[in-house]
């Protein structure tokens, strides 16, 4: 006789849900998400009820309604019998245009600033600090509304640039003009220009434009190819050959003998009636805007750049002034390629965070999404649900985008282990 | 902004639901005090003063609902809104009425679920120009720069206003009043454009009103009014016949001055009788007491008190009564019978 017995056979209970500790985590999960769907669920449900008790069913069909009101800064083809949609696509690049302009501007003054916070001059650190600091502890709103404070009241009304004797002339040769409604500037104008092509009937691209761009990066690759044949012959022989004079034409000529058969020339901004006339436009709404957003972020980007650098090791910087390069070939060539790996994470965050502050555009009336979906047309309309939800949907689209292309960004410059 | 507006649609779709079918009537008795909607602030019509007492033809009209349903015409808590802000505040219960210069329309009366409960002032859109740009009207504005509100009607008729005449402009949208004029008086814009009533509002507060011209072009009807939401009758009858008894009692002469006279005993004019409760059972119809009227004169006057004290003639917004003025006198005003 044996004492030896098999163990029980394994039978599943209900309750070793809670007590056993294998199951007890998934059970608790799916009850919490089934909790979150459920007050998800009701808080949709409650909200279209509640609507509809008021009248007011969910429904996007006013989009295709004609807006009725002007937007001062298009970059499109838009006038006020357009629909409320083509409004807001008005709007969207208007947001795209500050946050681009922003992005470039807050990165070039960024670093600059944060690798001159590092330098020896002491005079030259300390003036950094203050700026950072200042930029970076008082909200945005302020910088935007005094920006275009001083644009305003600073910068004399057109009307002064009038008469025989005025009190303010135009600069830089009679091309620019600064008044308190913006800068007007020379534009680029073709008299044999190649027109325009239509793209889905919704807006016009300048032929010439895109000639031009293709035409420079055309060269941009020609001189490239230069540039690796002069390598492959230094390799072979040991001697380099001069190329620099045939790049830089090889760069420059075709772009300018391509301007000179478009009839490339520029036309000035003039008084005219009330306003300049001709010229680019740049309204002080923009300029207050991407002046304030820029030099906030900028704030931020240096101290990201800072940190950068501070995290190379001291003994790279030693190594590389042991062999003997110089201090800004240092920089360029040894600390800010290591740095970018820790700065363009935080970096990415940055970007997001100026596109979205974008949105107090309309502190300063610049037309922005926010400005005429999520202001005017919801006024207009009364559409709060649809249009707010529309209106955070194309700014996370638009967060989710940058995200992913600096993202790709970050993956290639990050060190690569084997 | 954003973020307020959407905290607005969150409170629309939160509260709605208490909110439509409720009686506002009963919920301002329980809280003793009437919250009513104004503008952030514009000269004679609804403006903080000195003491940041609220004062204004706008402000006397929501002391005067207070005084018929409280029968205390401090019981108001007033709430700045602004041009973007005032439907959402409305829709959402935080206020009870919008009494802030808004123009009755279509589209807000029937889409956006208000009812206006009448109007109590005629306007129309007008343009306001520094004299030394020597216009004399405003179809001379080709390519001028206008300061408009961003989120009115105004900006609606401008739009219409200058395709239809073929002229260009180019639009600087604003948020407020008071930035508005900072940018006109600056010269950032050429134009000022919005009621004519507000205009001449605006036009009182400059240092030198005098080098500033009002065009003689009216491009739109503005009949501004108070409001309240859809769907609640018994409230909306509460505002519109409290605004009917400050007409009727202009027309009627009854006056803050003598309107205790009046309603102590029974007069020989039977409307008078009915309208301050002395004969007759309006008031208990409303849901109020009977001598309601009596409260909103005695608050600050019949409607020509009003006009006269905040925007009339002898003001600095020196306001004409015209379109405004009784029918008797060839003005739109014309209350129902009280009966």
């Amino acid at each position: 006789m044996t004492t030896l017995t098999d163990p029980p056979a394994e039978s599943f209970k209900l309750s070793m849900l809670v007590y056993d500790t294998r199951y007890r985590s998934i059970t608790f999960q799916i009850i919490a998400l089934i909790a979150f769907l459920l007050f998800f669920g009701w808080l949709t449900l409650n909200t279209v009820q509640n609507l509809n008790d008021l009248g007011k069913e969910v429904s996007f069909g006013f989009l295709g309604n004609p807006a009725g009101y002007d937007i001062n800064q298009r970059l499109i083809e838009y006038d006020n019998q357009d629909t409320h949609l083509r409004a807001a696509f008005v709007g969207l690049l208007n947001t795209l245009l500050v946050a681009v302009l922003g992005c470039i501007t807050a990165t070039v003054i960024g670093v600059i600033v944060g690798v001159l916070r590092l330098s020896g001059n002491w005079l030259i650190a300390r003036l950094m600090t203050v700026y950072v600091e200042m930029f970076r502890n008082v909200p945005v709103l302020m910088w935007i509304i005094l920006a275009m404070a001083v644009l305003i009241e600073g910068l004399p009304a057109p009307s002064a640039f009038r008469g025989d004797d005025p009190d303010s002339t135009m600069k830089l040769f009679d091309s620019v003009a600064l008044t308190n409604r913006g800068v007007y500037i020379p534009e680029p104008l073709f008299s044999r220009g190649l027109g325009d092509i239509s793209f889905f009937g919704a807006f016009d691209i300048s032929v010439d434009l895109i000639a031009i761009l293709v035409v420079f990066i055309g060269s941009i690759w020609v001189s490239k190819r230069i540039g690796r044949k002069a390598d492959a012959t230094q390799e072979a022989t040991g001697v380099r050959p001069t190329t620099w004079h045939i790049r830089t034409a090889a760069v420059i000529l075709p772009t300018v003998i391509l301007l000179g058969i478009l009839g490339f020339h520029l036309g000035y901004p003039e008084l005219r009636g009330f306003n300049f006339q001709g010229g680019t436009h740049m309204r002080n709404s923009l300029i207050a805007l991407w002046l304030a957003l820029s030099l906030y972020t900028a704030a931020f980007v240096a101290e990201i750049v800072r940190a950068g650098i501070l995290a190379i090791s001291a003994g790279q910087t030693e190594a590389a002034a042991a062999l003997g390069l110089r201090s800004n070939r240092i920089m360029s060539l040894v600390i800010l390629p290591q740095a970018l790996r820790v700065i363009i994470p935080p970096l990415i965050s940055q970007y997001l965070n100026l596109t979205k502050n974008s949105s107090l555009a309309i502190a300063v009336g610049y037309m922005d999404i926010t400005g005429t979906l999520m202001g005017i047309t919801l006024n207009q309309t009364g559409r709060e649900l649809e249009t707010v939800l529309l209106g955070m949907a194309i700014y996370l689209v638009i967060s989710l985008i940058i995200s992913s292309v600096m993202n790709v960004y970050n993956e290639r410059k990050k060190l690569v282990e084997r | 902004m954003k973020k307020s507006v959407f905290l607005g649609a969150l409170t629309v779709a939160g509260l709605a639901a208490g909110v439509a079918g409720a009686a506002t009537l009963d919920d301002v008795k329980a809280r003793g005090t009437l919250n009513c909607g104004v503008s952030t602030g514009l000269t004679g019509f609804s403006y903080p003063d000195a003491n940041g007492e609220w004062q204004g033809f706008d402000v006397g009209f929501c002391r005067a609902v207070a005084a018929a349903v409280l029968g205390d015409a401090s019981a108001v808590e007033f709430v700045p809104t602004t041009g973007k802000t005032r439907f959402t505040a409305l829709a959402s219960g935080e206020i009870d009425v919008l009494a802030r210069n808004t123009t009755w329309t279509f589209s807000r009366d029937v889409d956006l679920k208000f009812t206006f409960v009448g109007v109590n002032y005629y306007d129309g859109q007008g343009f306001m120009i520094p004299k030394e740009l020597g216009v004399s009207s405003a179809k001379e504005l080709d390519g001028a720069t206008v300061c408009i509100q961003t989120g009115t009607t105004t900006e609606l008729n401008l739009a219409d206003y200058f395709r239809v005449n073929n002229i260009s402009y180019e639009p600087v949208p604003i948020e407020t009043n008071a930035e508005a004029q900072q940018q006109f008086l600056a010269g950032a814009c050429d134009v000022y454009t919005t009621d004519a009533s507000g205009l001449a509002a605006t036009r009182a507060t400059f240092e030198n009103p005098g080098d500033y011209a009002v065009l003689p072009e009216i491009i739109s009807k503005e009949p501004l009014g108070p409001l309240v939401r859809h769907g609640d009758d018994e409230w909306g009858d509460v505002v519109r016949w409290t605004l009917n008894a400050l007409i009727a009692a202009e027309e009627y002469g009854v006056t803050s001055a003598n309107v205790a006279d009046l309603a102590s005993a029974p007069t020989d004019n039977p409307e008078v009788n009915r309208l301050l409760g002395t004969e007759g059972e309006l008031g208990a119809m409303l849901g109020l007491e009977a001598d309601f009227a009596v409260d909103a004169i005695s608050a600050g006057g019949n409607y020509g008190e009003l006009f006269e004290k905040n925007i009339g003639e002898n003001t600095p917004i020196g306001l004409a009564r015209g379109l405004n003025a009784q029918y008797t006198d060839g003005g739109l005003l014309y209350s129902p019978p009280f009966r």
